[in-house]
């Protein structure tokens, strides 16, 4: 899965013709590490989402520009604007009916 | 076809990795549901500084991180999915969201939640300023001004540990003392940015798209105040992780799963219980780990009485 930081951020996410999931995370949340494993198997199963990760601590002023107050926290991009928002750590089966809402 | 295993241990805090490490000792084979909080409650704190042998402390993360290690390090097989059913007596029916497991013995070990208040605004605004883990979200809140509530432990925790980053943090209690330990009162009350507010319960969050404020109630003189606030840190306790056990085993009116008093037997013969999901006098991760103990050595003797 791809790590995005403020220099990349938008030339992949804007540009993407497929979906987006953001995962914003950091090394030191306990929740964000429960959900790799359960963001990597999403990803291996849904081949028409485009998954990406956000470190905070790296790329402090991506959070801030969208708001984010808490991690982990989930946004879904579709033609460049964000979609949904939500954070904290849940199964597979609700990250993926979340998602599925906007697709 | 389903399979068969002598123990499975449906948990992943101190009480399920020790249970675990007995159990695999004892040649037993044992499999370990984790559910979704891997390493349990000790992953959302920061410093642990109470567990003995670690006289410098230790993260709660590292330290579940090496109970597992030691966990597979005998042997166990741990699965990473939630229990979504139990039925049956010995063998039991296990089912997750991808396997259904015969269990001739089960450790149920899946501890306790964080409670939320159930006020209006709470839910809406989860992940916008409120939140129930600081270790993971007190960065968001450099230099602002927090509301830390509840009255124990996990309480002073937070607020000591949110000082990090804020400007300031109020501690809300409903009532007119503190639950927590003398140690742990001793230190928020001695930090500056640590302020107090007693006999207030809380009774809504405030703000658009994100915390704005606290409506608050003085219990005593019945009096509304409005506490302005970036954040708001729910740490009023715990309700045991049981929903998923009703119908199934005996609880008590808490949730709490009911056990044979110096014993992790249950009224099932069988299904032994250790950890918070069982204890709700001490709630230590140092007596979940005993307890995980106690539950995998009833486990191996119940399982041997089954063979005489």
């Amino acid at each position: 899965m791809q790590e995005l930081n403020s220099a990349t951020f938008d030339s992949v996410v804007l540009q993407s013709s497929s979906p987006v999931l953001i995962d914003f995370w950091a090394p030191w949340c306990g929740p964000c590490k429960t959900m790799a494993p359960v963001l990597e198997a999403y990803a291996n199963e849904h081949s028409e989402i485009l998954v990406v990760k956000v470190n905070v601590d790296e790329a402090p002023d991506l959070a801030q520009r969208f708001n984010v107050l808490s991690i982990p926290t989930f946004m879904v991009m579709k033609g460049g604007g964000v979609v949904e928002q939500f954070a904290g750590a849940m199964t597979k089966e609700v990250l993926a009916e979340r998602v599925a809402r906007h697709v | 076809m389903n399979e068969l295993k002598n123990v499975v241990i449906i948990g992943s805090g101190p009480a399920g990795y020790t249970a675990a490490i007995y159990a695999a000792r004892a040649s037993l084979s044992p499999v370990m549901i984790s559910g979704l909080q891997i390493g349990g409650q000790l992953t959302l704190t920061s410093d642990v500084e109470n567990w003995p042998g670690e006289p410098d402390g230790i993260l709660g993360g590292e330290l579940m991180e090496n109970m597992k290690k030691q966990a597979l390090k005998f042997g166990t097989e741990i699965i990473e999915e939630m229990v979504t059913e139990i039925s049956g007596s010995s063998p039991f029916t296990i089912k997750t969201a991808t396997r259904t497991i015969e269990a001739k013995a089960v450790i149920i070990a899946t501890g306790a939640s964080a409670m939320w208040l159930g006020v209006p605004g709470e839910e809406r605004l989860q992940g916008k300023g409120v939140s129930a883990c600081a270790t993971c979200d007190g960065f968001f809140f450099r230099g602002k001004d927090i509301v830390v509530a509840g009255g124990g432990d996990t309480a002073m925790e937070e607020a000591t540990f949110l000082t990090r980053f804020a400007n300031k943090v109020t501690v809300v209690h409903r009532r007119e003392e503190f639950r927590a330990s003398k140690a742990m009162i001793e230190k928020a009350k001695n930090d500056p940015k640590i302020e107090f507010a007693f006999n207030t319960v809380i009774e809504e969050v405030i703000g658009d798209d994100h915390v704005t404020g606290i409506r608050t109630r003085n219990v005593v003189t019945n009096e509304e105040t409005v506490i302005s606030c970036n954040g708001i840190f729910i740490a009023i306790g715990h309700k045991p992780n049981t929903d998923v056990f009703k119908g199934f085993i005996d609880l008590d009116q808490k949730g709490y799963i009911v056990t044979i008093p110096g014993s992790t037997a249950t009224n099932i013969p069988g299904v032994f219980a250790c950890g918070d999901v069982a204890d709700h006098v001490y709630r230590q991760a140092i007596v979940a780990a005993g307890t995980g103990s106690m539950a995998a050595l009833d486990a191996e003797r119940w399982l041997e009485s089954q063979t005489a």
